[in-house]
């Protein structure tokens, strides 16, 4: 039996407010039976967060563990601060990708820009220098009325905290759709590199070891971030959670970055965590949890902002740029000195101890005192209903009756729709430079980073399909997760793991529970298939604002590895006279394309996948490339293989154009403009063709047209235009929506 | 050519600098810690880019009171050569080793991305592997690179050969659609009346390798290097 006390004055603690806590009956009735009595406040807290959605994954976990997570290649899979993959002498790439959904919906700015912070300190509290972000955006409709306020705001925040903590934003994707007019997705992916030797653990070791609280002071922000705020859904009074949003502070970070690297290198480290959401009570009793250990706080030592903080408030706040280490006994004092010279606190706040339990001590008294189990692997564990829901989403709105529109009007307006049209004033806002790794930044199929002092590097792809997803949301998760292994083959690389974010909506309706179901089996099968391992990744339930859900979006990230990085390739035609090459598993068709979308035409069913002739696509993808036959690659997504054609030709200093021959009838928008199957339109020097066949084999191979030296876009009989004309639509599409910045 | 790169809490190019001196151009070149007053010896200092002291209060103004630019004040007075990119530009102005201003860029927004420059004086120790006219194509990445500067003082520069690259359109025009910042005159970068401290929005140690977004960052280190000896 534990004993632990009320404070003075103290609200009173009962069914009534362990719901206003977002915590069940039955939930409640499971802590009081835990601990033999009714909790004090601070516990009550304490165990809100826990056991939220948020911290406890407890509907999405039973699922998770059908992913594969296993892999020659992987160093450190789920259950870290984030995985991590080898990539070859010596390296380990460490990533992550997270969602700051709910938090950037009520403050776009701080919400984004702490999105970024904490995925940063998920990396480099593993002991790896985070040198890549990318984001993955949805907005709603790109004219409803706050689309403008939470694009500028989101922006703004990731590239504020990214480019002030200088490391580099080098991809991702921005989409708008009116599935998300109530309830964007900000979702943050980072990697790190670190050496095989200095990864560190979050598993608390060493009874006795003292628990150290680095970083900024704790503050009143962000005190149920995770449990109110990222575990319900939206309704009318969202906006008065603004104060439940934390505040970034950049530079405070950078200095975290540097002194933490540093700290880890003197060998006195233990383990090490961020104190992301729930802040303090996570992080230590995660630790311990790991380690079947226990730890005492003593919260009177906590480095505070404004004095009076209670220790609820001091348990539960995520003010930012803070972690907890537990330090080898006796080294503290060598820790503490690199801190300080990045003026920064370091306190010993408390100690591993053996019994198991999380005590927090606050003027003299106990005032939570807990089973460390009970706070991580004892959480409640649910296996919901999921049941599809009675009709087929198939055709949501008015279908067929509109006319299709001709062929060349359709191109120019597909080259100008929101989620075809360059991205370039969003990325043009970010850092894509900073620490010199950088070989193809944002705007190509995926990012190409090197590591230097090695031929070896990187590409990354962050990619999602929900329109896929809402017609089916097994093949939308499989078709997401070919599109970004897609990506990453396109440049050369070779894709080695998995990253994802799951964004649906409240998991206590059976439909959306199916639906995450369903897009779960989805990501495992083609994980599976490509020997991809999911090696990290995070869950983001409640994306509802009145009952309202967003699409089905599985957010997934990809990286992939090269032995020769110089063997990259880009995705713009660069020779005249070079064969132009569509390689595809299977024909394209209309079902959640942008152009089913943009001209309100029944797109009809998605095909089936098969997965044996995508993985022939990507190694043979890769293959190529290690052989130099390709001189460009670039994936067909929305928009098709006429808008492919000519993102191929946008390159600013070649100028060239392509001559494509009359491949489908002119009218035939399948052909031209469907999306669906997996298609990539690569160019080679002529002589390559039957080397390329036989790669590919048994895949179609069919030589389309050429690259020319006259800048123009010339389709069949139906189009033909100069390709400064193209890209100026492309170009100007977004800053004409949106408000320009130049 | 030994080479200082002065680290303040903050600094996030100064590994950039640090690689494209030693590791790509094979020049001797060391970190300078911003507590220390020592400059190793250095014969050029390099400010680097990012956001030192977090540019709170405005960018470079708290960079300037720290210990190490005593003594760069000191090594320029002296005559060492000083070069400043981005927010180093930023802190020599704020130390008025500079003559100017870094306001918000026009558009009120942060910008990455690659620009070209017209040489303007190729007789200072930073130019002098360039010819005049040349076009070198450098990225930029900065929230605040709008350089003002009073209007005699402008005329000054002019008149004095202080400034030393301007933004310009492929055509080699220093036109309103080609300035990425508002800058007054299209300057990107000034020099001193003494021509032996420079400052620059745009970064060189972002274009020395071919791979990584071209070589012509190049001709500034080289210039340096080649003055120096």
């Amino acid at each position: 039996m534990s004993a632990a006390a009320a404070l003075p004055g103290e609200p009173k603690v009962d069914l009534a407010a362990a719901r206003a806590h977002g915590l069940t009956g039955a939930e409640f009735a499971a802590i009081e039976r835990i601990l033999g009595r009714v909790p004090t406040f601070t516990e009550l807290g304490v165990f809100s967060v826990m056991w939220s959605e948020h911290c406890s994954y407890k509907s999405s976990r039973k699922h998770l563990k059908t992913l594969p997570r296993e892999g020659a290649n992987v160093v450190v899979g789920p259950g870290e601060n984030a995985g991590a993959i080898d990539v070859g002498d010596g390296w380990v790439a460490v990533f992550k990708i997270e969602s700051h959904n709910h938090p950037s919906y009520v403050e776009p700015y701080q919400g984004a820009a702490t999105g970024v912070g904490g995925i940063l300190r998920d990396i480099f509290t593993m002991g790896a220098r985070p040198i890549a972000s990318m984001d993955s955006l949805k907005f709603g409709a790109i004219d409803h009325p706050r689309t403008r306020y939470l694009v500028n705001g989101v922006v703004g925040g990731i590239g504020g905290y990214g480019n002030c903590v200088g490391v580099p934003t080098v991809a991702g994707e921005v989409m708008f759709d009116p599935g998300y007019n109530g309830n964007i997705l900000v979702n943050a992916f980072s990697l790190g590199l670190a050496r095989r030797e200095d990864l560190q653990s979050a598993r608390a070791r060493g009874v006795g070891n003292p628990v150290l609280y680095v970083g900024s002071a704790t503050g009143r922000d962000g005190i149920h971030g995770a449990s109110l705020l990222a575990s319900a859904e939206f309704d009318a009074e969202s906006e008065a959670k603004r104060p439940t949003v934390q505040v970034g502070d950049p530079f405070t970070e950078k200095l975290l970055i540097e002194a933490c690297l540093e700290a880890i290198k003197t060998g006195a480290i233990a383990a090490i965590q961020d104190m992301g959401a729930a802040g303090l009570t996570s992080s230590s009793s995660e630790m311990a949890g790991r380690g079947g250990l226990g730890v005492e706080l003593d919260l009177d030592r906590v480095p505070l902002r404004e004095p009076n903080l209670s220790p609820y408030e001091i348990l539960l706040s995520e003010s930012q740029e803070r972690m907890l280490i537990v330090a080898e006994h006796g080294r503290e004092a060598e820790l503490a000195a690199v801190f300080e010279k990045w003026d920064l606190h370091a306190v010993v706040i408390g100690a591993i101890t053996g019994d198991g339990r999380w005590r927090a001590r606050f003027r003299g008294g106990v005032v939570a005192d807990i089973p460390v189990a009970a706070l991580s692997d004892a959480a409640p564990l649910y296996d919901r209903p999921a049941a599809p829901p009675g009709r087929a989403p198939i055709e949501t709105r008015p279908a067929a009756a509109v006319a299709r529109p001709e062929p060349a009007a359709a191109m120019r307006a597909l080259i100008a729709s929101p989620n075809v049209a360059s991205r370039r004033m969003v990325f043009r806002q970010y850092d894509s430079l900073v620490l010199s790794n950088t070989v193809a930044g944002p705007g190509g199929d995926a990012a190409v980073l090197r590591i230097k002092g090695s031929r070896r590097g990187l590409a990354l792809k962050v990619d999602s399909n929900p329109r896929a997803c809402a017609l089916d949301p097994y093949l939308g998760a499989i078709a997401t997760v070919c599109e970004a292994a897609r990506n990453v083959a396109c440049v050369g690389a070779r894709p080695a793991a998995i990253t994802n974010c799951l964004n649906y909506g409240n998991p206590e309706r059976p439909e959306i529970m199916w639906q995450f179901v369903r897009g779960v089996a989805g990501l495992g099968d083609s994980a599976r298939a490509f020997n991809t391992p999911v090696i990290s990744g995070n869950v983001s339930f409640y994306n509802e604002t009145e009952g309202r859900a967003i699409p089905p979006t599985p957010t997934i990230a990809v990286v992939g590895t090269f032995a020769d990085v110089s063997l990259n390739i880009k995705h713009c035609f660069s020779l005249p006279g070079d064969l132009v090459v569509l390689v595809r598993t299977a024909p394209p068709s209309l079902a959640a394309s942008e152009y089913a979308d943009l001209f309100r035409v029944a797109g009809g069913a998605l095909a089936p996948i098969d997965l044996v002739r995508e993985r022939r696509l990507l190694d043979g993808l890769v293959e190529c490339a290690q052989r130099r036959l390709l001189r460009s690659a670039h994936d067909v997504s929305e928009g098709g293989m006429a808008v492919a054609l000519a993102e191929a030709c946008f390159d600013s200093d070649r100028g060239l154009g392509a001559e494509i021959e009359p491949v489908a009838t002119d009218g035939d928008a399948e052909a031209w403009f469907g999306e669906g199957a997996s298609s990539v339109i690569v160019s080679a020097p002529a002589e390559n063709l039957k080397a390329i066949r036989d790669i590919f084999a048994p895949l179609e191979v069919r030589p389309v047209g050429r690259v020319a030296a006259a800048a123009r876009l010339k389709l069949g009989r139906w189009f033909d235009e100069d390709v400064a004309t193209l890209r100026r639509l492309y170009e100007e599409a977004l800053p004409g929506r949106l408000g320009r910045h130049d | 050519m030994k080479w200082g790169v002065v680290r303040f809490p903050g600094s996030l190019d100064d590994g950039d600098a640090l690689w494209a001196l030693r590791d790509v151009l094979g020049q001797e070149a060391a970190p300078l810690w911003h507590k220390e007053e020592s400059l190793g010896g250095a014969e050029c200092v390099v400010l680097p880019g990012g956001f030192s002291y977090g540019d709170y209060l405005r960018c470079g103004a708290i960079a300037r009171f720290s210990p190490i630019m005593k003594s760069v004040a000191r090594f320029a007075a002296d005559g060492g050569l000083v070069l400043g990119i981005c927010n180093g530009f930023q802190i020599l102005c704020e130390a008025h080793l500079l003559p100017g201003a870094l306001t918000r860029n026009r558009s009120l927004a942060f910008v990455c991305d690659f620009v070209d420059l017209r040489v303007e004086n190729p007789s200072t120790p930073f130019t002098r592997a360039a010819h005049r006219g040349e076009t070198l194509r450098l990225p930029i990445k900065h929230g605040e690179g709008c350089y003002v500067a009073p209007e005699d003082e402008l005329r000054q520069l002019e008149e004095r050969g202080q400034i030393l690259l301007r933004y310009v359109d492929e055509r080699g025009e220093a036109t309103d659609a080609a300035n990425p910042n508002g800058s007054m005159r299209s300057i990107a970068g000034v020099a001193n009346d003494r021509f032996n401290v420079f400052g620059l929005m745009p970064h060189p140690e972002h274009a020395v390798e071919a791979a990584l977004g071209g070589v012509a960052g190049r001709k500034i280190f080289e210039s340096i290097a080649g003055a120096a000896r």
